[in-house]
């Protein structure tokens, strides 16, 4: 809650409002979720496959793939992240502005999968926070869906900022 | 040219440079020549006639680290290819642990650049004469050479970049 100007009340003074304003608030951002591919390897396949028509993510609100972090609000991290590819992940969750979220997608991206070796990073929450993990190698897309439902709850039911 | 024809003009003609013939690799010939020798070897038989050798297919490294039999620890090879005449020659060159260097073919060949920059950064084989030799795959910063067989598979380094 930021500071408020001479002359106007704060929004927490009306107590029964904000807990219907988080609601409505979880709701929308729940319902319009603007993603950013972050496509890397095989993961992109799947991840193809529940974006088109026959798994159609746009059910859910999230059909709209934008290709610039400043104007998505998730972060799909689809594939294996190697250490040349780190520095430049962790770039493109730095551009993304607030309120954002960031799912791992595939087992590359949550545990650095069967990749134990010198070339890959060991999960990406060694290098960016992650909300939903999808596991799989690759996953399936019921699963990924499971995931994306997953993630709407976690923005329905968190205190949003305003 | 037929394999033994082919072996036996090498070993005929570039009897000081050639130490001896390497076992078949998949129906085609393979010589292993001296380390001293390579550069002049390469171009000559890139020159010859009757070789034609115009086209380096491959150039890769191999770490013998834990074969007792063998005297050097790495084997350079060259995989040679003729259009003309429609023959393959592999070239190996041994090279020792203790000075892991050999002369550079990007003067004969200049596809042999990025090759060789990937010999360096996977096995720390150094090439002499080489314009840039610089790591191609891996990152600037990264310490060793990760298809050494004694580098430990699962050793991890510092992430680099603003994420630290
Ligand atoms: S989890 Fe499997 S399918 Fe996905 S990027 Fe890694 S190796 Fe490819």
């Amino acid at each position: 809650m930021g500071k408020v100007a001479e002359g106007q009340v704060s929004v927490e003074k009306f107590s029964f409002m904000t807990t219907t304003l988080n609601d409505a608030i979880g709701w929308a951002r729940k319902y319009s979720i603007f993603q950013y591919p972050f496509v890397t390897a095989c993961c992109g396949m799947e991840y193809m496959s529940t974006a088109c028509s026959h798994y159609d993510v746009d059910r859910f609100g999230a059909g709209f793939p934008r290709f610039s972090p400043r104007q998505s609000d998730v972060l799909f991290v689809v594939g294996t992240i190697s250490h040349k590819m780190a520095p430049v992940l962790k770039t493109i969750y730095e551009q993304m502005c607030e309120p954002k979220w960031v799912v791992a997608f595939g087992v590359c991206t949550c545990t650095g999968g069967f990749y134990d070796n010198y070339a890959t990073v060991m999960g990406i929450d060694t290098i960016i926070p992650v909300d939903v993990y999808i596991p799989g190698c690759p996953p399936r897309p019921e699963n990924v869906l499971d995931g994306l439902m997953k993630l709407q709850d976690k923005i329905q039911r968190q205190k949003q900022a305003f | 040219m037929r394999i033994e024809s082919l072996l036996e003009h090498v070993q005929s003609r570039y009897a000081d440079a050639v130490v001896g013939v390497a076992p078949e690799v998949r129906g085609d010939a393979a010589v292993v020549v001296k380390r001293a020798a390579l550069r002049t070897f390469l171009a000559a038989v890139k020159s010859d006639p009757e070789l034609d050798l115009n086209i380096l297919m491959d150039l890769t490294a191999l770490d013998y680290l834990h074969w007792e039999e063998k005297e050097d620890r790495f084997e350079v090879v060259y995989n040679l290819f003729s259009l003309s005449k429609n023959h393959r020659l592999f070239v190996k060159v041994r090279v020792p642990e203790s000075d892991p260097a050999v002369d550079s073919a990007v003067p004969v060949w200049p596809a042999a650049d990025w090759y060789e920059r990937e010999v360096w950064d996977m096995f720390g084989i150094r090439f002499t004469g080489h314009p840039g030799l610089k790591r191609i795959l891996m990152y600037e910063g990264f310490q060793g050479h990760p298809l050494r067989k004694d580098y430990p598979y699962n050793k991890r380094q510092p992430i680099i970049g603003p994420v630290n």
